[in-house]
């Protein structure tokens, strides 16, 4: 009882914040449609450019090179997700706004939970949009309703992990094109030397020991496994750990970021 | 009674910027309290002090008796804040703004709905309350700005330069809002370029110059400091001047003073229905010929000029000022 009292603000909070956060897209419409265009043409090129390719590589994966890409993508476009948290915040520090959330008695975690929940149902929808244009593409989920929608949550929850990574930058640099192109600079090295594109094996094996270990492969491999029914070989539960552990860091910091009162 | 706000030898340096210098000021519950300074004064930095958005590196800051370092979620339960710059959401409209800083302050979802739509009303918004907020002209957004920080019934407002763009209607709107709020109990912080809302608004004033104050007090005793009326005439030829200035001396309580031009002349005067007929006739007696003869009363302008040397936007409009200043 005492717990829900102490709760009920800081959720009212949370969820004003997240409201508002929302309205931007329903206000902005474009921004909706141009966030979901991108992954839509990731998915195409690569299926369509890399496919031929890759496909032998990958045969393992029900024959078909879309089965092994879509839950790639799909992980890779929750992490852009994530960079639009880190955007979203800069761009709010860097303008009145902020200060005026911070002088009123709301929750200060609220700032940035309103914004991470926002992003995470923002993903809910490019997902969708993701797996309807890689069904047309020909993507069979192989293991099942309830594995299909651990993917989906695995994949969320992993957007929701980066958007705190994202909003620790983004409370950090108070500026968009910074927290834009640190997220990049982050993303990129970490997407490519993981298993969303292509199979560890075929890189160089100075370089699988790093590949095979990190937070992507791992949630990649989880995302796979639901979707194909591949051997997970402990990859679900060390993603979802790489996720705790990221969190329960970024969380505190994020927070104490939003907290700093110098400037 | 506790003060309505307290700042107690507080510094605070920006990098090798010391925004305030020592500062101390406090204000009594229910008044309005007239911050002036020039740019860069530190106006704004002790308004964020107060509202718990900075920290002082030296000093304390209390509201209503609050430590607001140390209890800075308490103090945001009881003050208001309007920054310099408006803090609206431009993709929202100006209801949802409102509403949600009603939400935020924890007001019900009924009370924050009756309440935005009360202030909006009070600041004609109404018309314009569902158009989203990037459409408003900077003056509605300066007064969405305004409603958003009076939605939680604050009892300490903090104003920084509230009536900055706003046309004279909606200025002494505001100032008539101002005095209401004054009159239901607010306590007030204002910061203003313009001599004339303090002089109409404040109960006390303090003047602050590179993080100090330099004088502090009410309008009266700002002016009485200056040394009280002039009388003020203007030769028509520039080789009078020595004559006038010895005609008029013996009614001059301090030594009389002439511009850049040499030709307009001030006599300060304590007695100034006495002086003004002796101060003529002594000029008529000596045939100087004056085209202009008056009784000047300082305003808080010429208090704030002889106090920072900086010119005001009351009475210079010259853009160099912002530049001289910031050479300094
Ligand atoms: N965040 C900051 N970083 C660096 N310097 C700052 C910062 N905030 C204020 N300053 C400096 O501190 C000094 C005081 O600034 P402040 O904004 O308090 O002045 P002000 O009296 O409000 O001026 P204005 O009338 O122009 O609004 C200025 O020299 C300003 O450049
Ligand atoms: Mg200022």
């Amino acid at each position: 009882m005492l717990l829900a009292e102490q709760l009920h603000w800081p959720i009212v909070d949370t969820w004003t914040i997240t409201r508002r956060n929302l309205l931007r897209y329903v206000r902005l419409p474009r921004l909706l449609v141009f966030s979901s265009i991108q992954p839509v043409m990731f998915l195409l090129l690569f299926n369509y450019v890399f496919g031929g390719a890759l496909g032998a590589s990958t045969a393992a994966a029900g024959g078909q090179y879309i089965n092994y890409l879509l839950p790639g993508i799909l992980i890779q476009i929750v992490m852009f997700g994530g960079v639009q948290t880190g955007i979203g915040l800069a761009e709010d520090m860097g303008k009145g706004i902020i200060d005026r959330f911070r002088s009123l008695p709301m929750s200060r975690l609220a700032v940035i939970a309103g914004r991470t929940l926002a992003d995470v149902l923002r993903n809910v929808v490019v997902v969708g949009i993701l797996l309807i244009v890689g069904t047309l593409l020909g993507f069979h989920f192989q293991a099942g309703f309830g594995n299909a929608l651990a993917m989906v949550g695995i994949a969320v929850l992993f957007g929701f992990t980066l958007s705190w990574v994202f909003a620790c930058i983004g409370l950090a640099v108070r500026d968009t094109e910074t927290a834009q192109l640190a997220g990049f600079l982050f993303i990129f090295p970490l997407v490519f030397a993981s298993s969303v594109f292509v199979p560890v094996q075929t890189m160089p094996t100075w370089l699988q020991p790093f590949v095979k270990n990190q937070p992507i492969t791992q949630v990649v491999n989880a995302a796979r496994h639901f979707a194909l029914g591949t051997p997970a070989n402990g990859a679900v539960w060390k993603a979802l750990l790489w996720c705790f552990v990221i969190l329960a860091a970024c969380m505190p910091i994020a927070l104490w970021l939003y907290k700093r009162r110098t400037a | 009674m506790s003060n309505a706000f307290e700042a107690k030898g507080v510094v605070k340096h920006f990098g090798k910027v010391t925004a305030l210098d020592g500062l101390s000021l406090k204000a009594e519950q229910g008044t309005v309290f007239g911050l002036l300074g020039p740019n860069g004064a530190g106006k704004t930095t002790l308004v964020r002090m107060l509202s718990t958005l900075l920290v002082p590196d030296k000093g304390t800051v209390k509201v209503l008796g609050i430590d607001a370092v140390r209890n800075s979620q308490r103090v945001r339960e009881v003050i208001g804040l309007a920054g310099q710059y408006a803090a609206v959401d431009e993709f929202q409209t100006g209801y949802e703004n409102i509403y949600m800083t009603g939400r935020l302050y924890r007001l019900s979802a009924q009370e924050a709905k009756r309440r935005a739509q009360e202030l909006l009303e009070r600041f004609e918004l109404t018309e314009a309350a569902n158009r989203p907020v990037r459409t408003y002209s900077g003056g509605m957004q300066r007064r969405l700005d305004l409603c958003a920080s009076l939605i939680g019934r604050p009892k300490i407002l903090f104003l920084d330069e509230p009536t900055n763009g706003l046309d004279p209607k909606t200025r002494i709107d505001l100032w008539n809002i101002i005095r209401e709020l004054v009159s239901e109990g607010t306590s007030i912080l204002l910061t203003t370029q313009y001599l004339e809302e303090a002089d109409e608004l404040a109960n006390r004033i303090a003047v602050i110059d590179q993080g100090k104050v330099i004088a502090e007090g009410t309008s009266i005793q700002l002016k009485a400091q200056l040394g009280g009326d002039m009388v003020e005439f203007v030769l028509e030829k520039d080789a009078d001047r020595p004559a006038a200035l010895r005609a008029v001396r013996r009614f001059a309580s301090k030594q009389p003073a002439f511009d850049e031009t040499g030709l307009t002349i001030s006599v300060p005067v304590t007695n100034h229905a006495k002086s003004l007929a002796g101060i003529a006739g002594a000029l008529d007696r000596s045939r100087i010929r004056v085209s202009s003869f008056s009784l000047h009363q300082p305003s808080l302008d010429d208090v704030f000029l002889s106090l920072t040397g900086a010119a005001t936007k009351d009475t210079n409009q010259n853009p160099q000022r912002e530049t001289s200043h910031a050479a300094r």
